[in-house]
């Protein structure tokens, strides 16, 4: 066995998705890369209709109808989670991976209470009677700061961050392995947000856990990963540690993406917007994805693919800017 | 301070809705002003009543009690029929751009709609000239003439809200969360176009949101609101770099910066936001503060400039 391999929680190669509709393919995923060593957590950062969502379901294989993985492979801790049959699926989900949704209140069954809902999930996978599934029910909830009393209540009577809250617990009530969260603070407010994501961050350190972080947002992305992926399209564009990324970007749709946001330095500095939209995903260009928005674009660009080229052993960018050329030079004029 | 006549001032403005375990205070008792061609961000968290207090501002709720000058005349007294006349120079940019567009009516037909229920252009040709006017001022192609909101992208969608409320020439816009449902890329392309519009045509905007890197880009004073009521006040970067109530100073730290340098120490705030419903006279913000005294919750706190031009409503800033 490699030793490198142990320490990966999870690897997918060459991911291809795709949903077959009426009106044409549309290519949700496109040979994406992910890899997340064990116990770190990797930031998942792209804009709506990147894939980022479509990535965390295929790791659970729940892609929904017409959706189909055309080609890749998903590790998980080495398994190959694509060669599982449907029922070897069930007791993966959940016990070794969770997901969290954006939406708290469309993820909890209404006319159930709280503790029962977190039971069921433990029921789900493990041997345990009612009584000591609920026991570690409220155990849960006083874990993820809800006070154990409340369980009987139902979602209704909650709050959306204290909802959030709820499915977190039933996402860690079999203590996952792997946690994706798919933009979990979202629907929340700022102060409500802070405070989930203070209690992720204790209990990822508690559990020793993997996460998988889908966002759209970089300072969510500072504040609790170790690593960052650029989604693009359904391809990681840009991958490295957030050293890496937040002090050299290197992809002109990263560089694009921090000079979108308001410069909390400088109020009056103009925003840089990226120019133009999305690419269509069932109509992507036959070059770089990006090709049609970036300043830089050079006629390669236009046909042909853009390789992977390594700044250092993690940090790596699909460019053709960066192809052949030492990367001194190249971030120095940039 | 008063030296020029304000664009929009709203005093002591109340509105309550009648519910069935008493009466909710969305907005309570508040007061402001902004000047020509200026922006005022109201922020605050969903529930504090800050959508309320635009709606209100521009009569699309009747208030329950206060004043809203415009120019200096009292909009809030205006008979139904004055107040359609005068919401020709006062309109509205709404936050989810695919909610506030007809379906069933064309790029086209939404932009002149307004023009044709004012009848501010005559002939069909005239206004027709008009609407691909506003379509290049806000950067829509003139292909687009024809299309249907369902056929466009969110940026394209906002930039036909944008279009369909300079359709009357106004001089006053609300800006509710205009950006908020937009990717970042796009929403720093419509923040740069409402920004040069207002430039252009020397507009005022009460721009609300409840992102705070957003606001702080685009006014030139801030107002943070919480239960209802107006807590702090100031000039952007003075509210920045020295927000004093706590509840301000909580909302500042609470904002993921994206930066490896800029992570602070985060004030966490205990619990959640309470209930508007029959509030008590005592500070609405004690329950989570993390400096409460007896003070706070027995009377209830003023606005009061405690600096020169910020104003804060909080015991602990000089009451």
């Amino acid at each position: 066995m490699n030793t490198q391999k142990q320490d990966m929680a999870l690897e997918i190669e060459d991911l291809s998705v795709e949903y077959r509709t009426g009106g044409g393919i549309v290519r949700a995923l496109n040979s994406l890369e992910l890899s997340i060593k064990r116990g770190t957590a990797l930031g998942l950062v792209g804009e709506t209709g990147a894939g980022k969502t479509t990535a965390g379901l295929a790791i659970l294989r729940l892609i929904p109808h017409p959706g189909v993985i055309t080609g890749g492979s998903i590790r998980l801790h080495g398994a190959d989670l694509l060669e599982k049959t449907e029922k070897q699926m069930r007791s993966v989900r959940g016990k070794e991976v969770s997901m969290i949704f954006q939406d708290p209140m469309t993820s909890l069954n209404p006319v159930r209470t709280v503790e029962e809902q977190i039971a069921e999930a433990i029921r789900q996978h493990e041997k345990a009677g009612r009584a000591e599934a609920l026991g570690r029910a409220r155990e849960m909830l006083e874990m993820v700061g809800i006070p154990a009393v409340r369980g009987r209540e139902y979602p209704h009577q909650f709050s959306g961050g204290m909802k959030q809250r709820v499915v977190i617990a039933i996402a860690l009530s079999c203590t996952p392995q792997l946690l994706i969260a798919d933009e979990p603070t979202t629907a929340l407010d700022v102060t409500i947000q802070a405070q989930v994501l203070e209690m992720m961050k204790e209990l990822r350190r508690k559990y020793r856990m993997s996460m998988l972080m889908i966002t759209h947002d970089l300072g969510i992305v500072a504040d609790i990963c170790d690593e960052v992926s650029i989604i693009y399209a359904g391809h990681v564009v840009e991958h490295g540690t957030l050293e890496d990324v937040y002090r050299n970007p290197l992809h002109p749709y990263t560089v694009g993406l921090f000079n979108s946001l308001p410069n909390m330095a400088d109020r009056t500095a103009k925003l840089k917007p990226i120019k133009g939209l999305m690419p269509d995903p069932s109509d992507l260009p036959p070059g770089c994805a990006f090709c049609p928005r970036c300043d830089r674009a050079a006629d390669v660009c236009r046909t042909r693919q853009p390789p992977r080229v390594h700044r250092n052993a993690e940090h790596y960018v699909c460019c053709h800017l960066y192809e052949d050329k030492p990367f001194q030079e190249v971030s120095k004029d940039g | 301070m008063a030296e020029s006549r304000p664009m929009l001032e709203v005093r002591n403005l109340k509105k309550y809705f009648k519910t069935k375990r008493g009466l909710l205070h969305a907005v309570d008792d508040v007061s402001f002003r902004i000047e020509p061609g200026k922006t005022l961000g109201l922020v605050g968290e969903s529930g504090c009543g800050k959508s309320t207090a635009g709606r209100t501002i521009l009569r699309l709720l009747e208030p329950t009690a206060g004043q809203v000058f415009f120019e200096g005349a009292d909009i809030a007294a205006l008979s139904a029929a004055q107040m359609r006349q005068k919401r020709r120079e006062m309109q509205i940019i709404f936050q989810d751009p695919f909610a506030s567009l007809d379906p069933r009516m064309t790029v086209s037909q939404i932009i002149e709609e307004p023009m044709r229920l004012h009848k501010l252009f005559p002939s069909a040709q005239e206004r027709q000239r008009r609407t691909l006017e506003l379509m290049d001022t806000v950067g829509l192609a003139r292909r687009l003439f024809n299309t249907y909101p369902h056929e466009l992208d969110g940026g394209r969608r906002q930039r036909i809200g944008i279009a369909r409320a300079l359709a009357l020439e106004p001089r006053f816009i609300v800006c509710d969360e205009p950006v908020s449902a937009l990717d970042v890329s796009i929403q720093a392309q419509i923040l740069n176009l409402m920004k040069e519009l207002q430039r252009q045509l020397d507009l005022t905007y009460l721009f609300i949101t409840h992102d705070l890197s957003v606001v702080y880009h685009f006014s030139d004073d801030i107002a943070v609101m919480y239960l209802g009521k107006l807590i702090e006040k100031a000039p952007a970067d003075r509210l920045f770099a020295n927000p004093m109530h706590p509840y301000t100073q909580a909302l500042l730290s609470a904002i993921p910066k994206p930066s490896l340098d800029a992570r602070g120490e985060r004030i966490l705030m205990r619990g959640e936001i309470t209930s508007p419903i029959a509030p008590k006279a005592v500070c609405r913000f004690a329950g989570r503060c993390p400096h409460v005294s007896q003070r706070c919750e027995s009377r209830e706190p003023q606005l009061m400039e405690a600096e020169p031009n910020h104003f804060v409503s909080c015991f602990l800033c000089g009451q």
